[in-house]
């Protein structure tokens, strides 16, 4: 009955986190997208547009649900059902923090703990892809038949390099379990510089980004939504929440990635530098921005910023504040340290998406895919083969 | 619990392969196999075999069904046109042979391992990716390099009779 109960409240939280996350993510990438093209992004609704990602919901539900005639009906319906719900699955079995104690019950702070987390991940995955083929090809569009089959081609193509990139790490930590593999990276090399496995792993962990922008139709690789050559690809023929649903999967797609990127390369939640200092950065680190907004708030620049900077400051020290206090509550510093430092990986992950698809132009086609195969497939098997070397030689 | 969700996933297994065979158009049958293949993988699950459940998801279910997927949106194949008529009495007759098969192929087995015993969801252990992988490169080390010699075989045959225009 225990076990039920914690694993509905454990579900609830997880589904809301993960729901305002992909809301909010929208938000911050058009963010950020609009302050490297030096534009200020969504503005009207709500302050700096924070309300913006509620009213686009609210949209896209209220939204007329048109069906053209002349789709596949049962496919059409049937892809972003798909497209969406694989897409949300994963994060049933990425764990976020360590083995807490709360009110006598013991849990970890993960939905499940599987024994072939990774393995799991990467199934549902590789059959994200009919949800994406079979919208472009219901949809009885030649712009969105052409999305579909150069996605399916895409993310076939991708999957090795990435499925290679993700095995190098698991011959080091030697499990595939998601809470064995973040544990096999405690600890520190000389007492200071983290056992994470993108320091010996570093060529693997870029062959994983740029796969994972791939697999996950980001730019440069966003080839089967190429507006200006195929008008808006697979999802052409898409509207309302149909249509939000892809946007949504798509989403989900960048934090899942994200969060095993985490897990498997950047040790899960354990922190950048040894416990006794790592606690005290989030105090420091909110105080520090607190201070700074409400310094600059009083005086300021733009006629907003005389109230926006000292509420957003005030918020920042109180977060400071509930760091600082939970000091003396060790259940509570665990939770909330577990928390920041994996939030901190995945956001920065987060971020690398967001500042290639301001960075770089899209590549063509056959450049992508020569690409995958003559340079990115040969350097995760080298990269693999190197890993298994060291690993024979140095176990006993 | 256990056989109630073993008889869901069986039930499904089974709507999806008459599904598969039914169906008129080719997109329909692939998905109804991509059904079929899923819920034998949940089965592996339950049974233990957790390694070569999520191995068949991404090989079968992931990547080669894709593939057949792909093809049959590059072909643009539509749905097929009934080819002949069956007559009905084939259909009627067809039916109680198949179950004799059945028949003949349960008392076979029934008449050659006689002390089977009934098979027991979540007692065996043995699947664990690291047991798999012990076996592959110990005992079945030679039968797995003679497979994957042949199936290099048959990529490079691929690419020579794809290659042959040129």
């Amino acid at each position: 009955m225990d076990f039920i109960i914690i694993s509905l409240i454990k579900t609830a939280i997880v589904a809301f986190v993960l729901l305002t996350g992909l809301a909010y993510l929208q938000w911050i990438e058009r963010k950020v997208l609009a302050h490297i093209q030096i534009r200020v992004g969504p503005y009207r609704v709500g302050p700096h547009g924070l309300l913006q990602p509620l009213a686009d919901v609210i949209k896209l539900i209220t939204k007329e649900g048109f069906v053209p005639s002349h789709v596949h009906k049962l496919f059409y319906f049937m892809a972003p059902w798909l497209a969406v719900t694989l897409a949300l699955i994963p994060i049933a079995v990425l764990p976020f923090g360590p083995l807490i104690e709360v009110f006598g019950h013991k849990t970890f702070m993960e939905l499940t703990d599987l024994r072939i987390g990774v393995l799991f991940v990467l199934a549902v995955s590789s059959v994200g892809v009919y949800g994406v083929a079979l919208a472009g090809w219901a949809s009885n569009n030649k712009y969105s038949l052409l999305g579909g089959l150069r996605s399916s081609a895409q993310m076939i193509s991708y999957e090795l390099p990435l499925a290679l990139a993700i095995a190098a790490p698991l011959l080091l930590v030697n499990t595939l379990s998601f809470r064995e593999i973040v544990n096999a990276q405690d600890g520190y090399w000389l007492g200071f510089i983290p056992r994470w496995n993108a320091i010996p792993e570093c060529v693997g962990f870029i062959v994983f980004l740029v796969a994972s922008f791939a697999e996950t139709n980001r730019v440069p690789f966003d080839l089967p939504e190429a507006e200006n050559e195929l008008v808006a690809g697979f999802h052409v023929e898409y509207g309302s929440m149909k249509f939000a649903s892809f946007f949504m999967a798509e989403y989900a797609n960048m934090i899942t990635v994200a969060c095993v990127g985490t897990l498997l390369f950047l040790g899960g939640w354990t922190p950048l530098f040894p416990a006794p200092y790592s606690n005290a950065v989030p105090v420091l680190l909110l105080a520090a921005t607190g201070l700074v907004l409400l310094i600059a708030g009083s005086a300021p620049a733009r006629k907003m910023d005389k109230y926006t900077f000292p509420v957003v400051g005030v918020i920042s020290l109180g977060l400071a504040l509930i760091f600082a206090v939970s000091f003396l509550v060790p259940v509570v510093q665990t939770i909330l340290m577990a928390l920041f430092w994996f939030t901190a990986k995945v956001l920065a992950i987060l971020f690398v998406f967001i500042w290639i698809r301001g960075t770089l132009p899209r590549f063509r086609y056959d450049q992508l895919m020569r690409f995958a195969w003559t340079i990115l497939f040969p350097i995760a098997m080298l990269n693999l083969l190197v890993t298994a070397l060291a690993v024979a030689l140095t176990s006993k | 619990m256990t056989p109630f969700f073993f008889f869901i996933l069986a039930g499904f297994a089974v709507f999806c392969a008459i599904s598969l065979v039914s169906q008129t158009h080719p997109i329909a049958s692939a998905l109804s196999l991509v059904g079929v293949m899923g819920a034998l993988a949940v089965l592996y699950l339950q049974l233990g075999a957790e390694f070569l459940a999520a191995a068949q998801m991404i090989v079968y279910a992931g990547a080669i069904m894709v593939l057949f997927v792909f093809v049959i949106m590059l072909l643009n194949a539509g749905a097929e046109q009934e080819a002949r008529r069956v007559s009905r009495l084939a259909r009627f007759v067809g039916m109680f042979m198949m179950a004799a098969l059945l028949g003949i192929i349960s008392f076979t087995i029934q008449g050659q391992f006689p002390n089977m015993g009934s098979v027991t969801f979540g007692a065996w252990v043995g699947g664990t990716a690291q047991e798999v992988g012990m076996l592959l490169f110990t005992t079945y080390l030679l039968p797995f390099e003679i497979t994957s010699i042949l199936i290099l075989i048959a990529i490079v045959g691929a690419i020579v009779l794809a290659r042959r225009e040129v």
